[in-house]
């Protein structure tokens, strides 16, 4: 596992995941091998209960600031309480294709 | 003008406004893609601003939102989110119902 996917898993901890899955997507997009720049968090808490989904992506983006800061580029996030993760059959869906945007910035 | 006033007036100017990487006819991320491509499905007029070109806003606007990537979709002033969010929404038909809400002579 990537140093940036066990320090991502780390700190979302804090969160008290019942169900937390980061993959590294980067090798999908215009970025060099072996990269830590593109993620996906899929993860389910009770804590996300009664809260819409744009709080419940600012709350991992506020425990992540310190890798988004440092190189992580895209988080993909699915955030869902137990129930929701249930009614979903415990699957989240697929992140998009690159189109080689980053190579202009 | 402040870059933080710029980004304000341009929230509270547009009903429904997307930052994204590109333009909706030529994005440049597949996030921004699929986000421009399911606002575009509701049928409704929206403001866009490429943040690729922006570069202030670029790098101003996660500050402003609390919101550290793009896209990003904002209706009435408020921050909805960003792809997962519009893609979910989208899927579930809660999009549509969102930006049919708009009047659109209230959207620049």
């Amino acid at each position: 596992m990537s140093s940036m996917q066990a320090n991502i898993e780390q700190k979302l901890q804090s969160l008290a995941p019942t169900f937390l899955s980061v993959i590294n997507e980067s090798g999908n997009h215009s970025v060099p091998p072996n990269s830590e720049t593109h993620f996906k968090v899929t993860m389910v808490s009770d804590q996300f209960e009664g809260l819409a989904a744009v709080r419940r992506h600012q709350q991992v983006y506020a425990v992540l600031a310190e890798p988004l800061a440092n190189g992580v580029h895209a988080l993909a996030l699915h955030t869902y309480t137990p129930l929701e993760w249930g009614l979903r059959q415990e699957s989240s869906p697929a992140s998009p294709d690159c189109l080689g945007g980053s190579k202009q910035a | 003008m402040d870059i933080m006033d710029t980004i304000k007036q341009q929230i509270e100017q547009n009903a429904i406004i997307l930052f994204m990487k590109g333009s909706p006819s030529a994005p440049q991320c597949g996030f921004s893609m699929k986000a421009s491509q399911a606002l575009m499905a509701c049928g409704k007029r929206f403001a866009y601003v490429d943040v690729l070109s922006n570069p202030e806003i670029r790098q101003n606007l996660p500050v402003y939102a609390n919101w550290p990537t793009f896209p990003q979709l904002w209706v009435n002033g408020e921050l909805v989110g960003g792809c997962d969010i519009i893609m979910d929404m989208s899927e579930k038909g809660e999009l549509k119902t969102l930006v049919d809400t708009i009047d659109d002579s209230a959207n620049g």
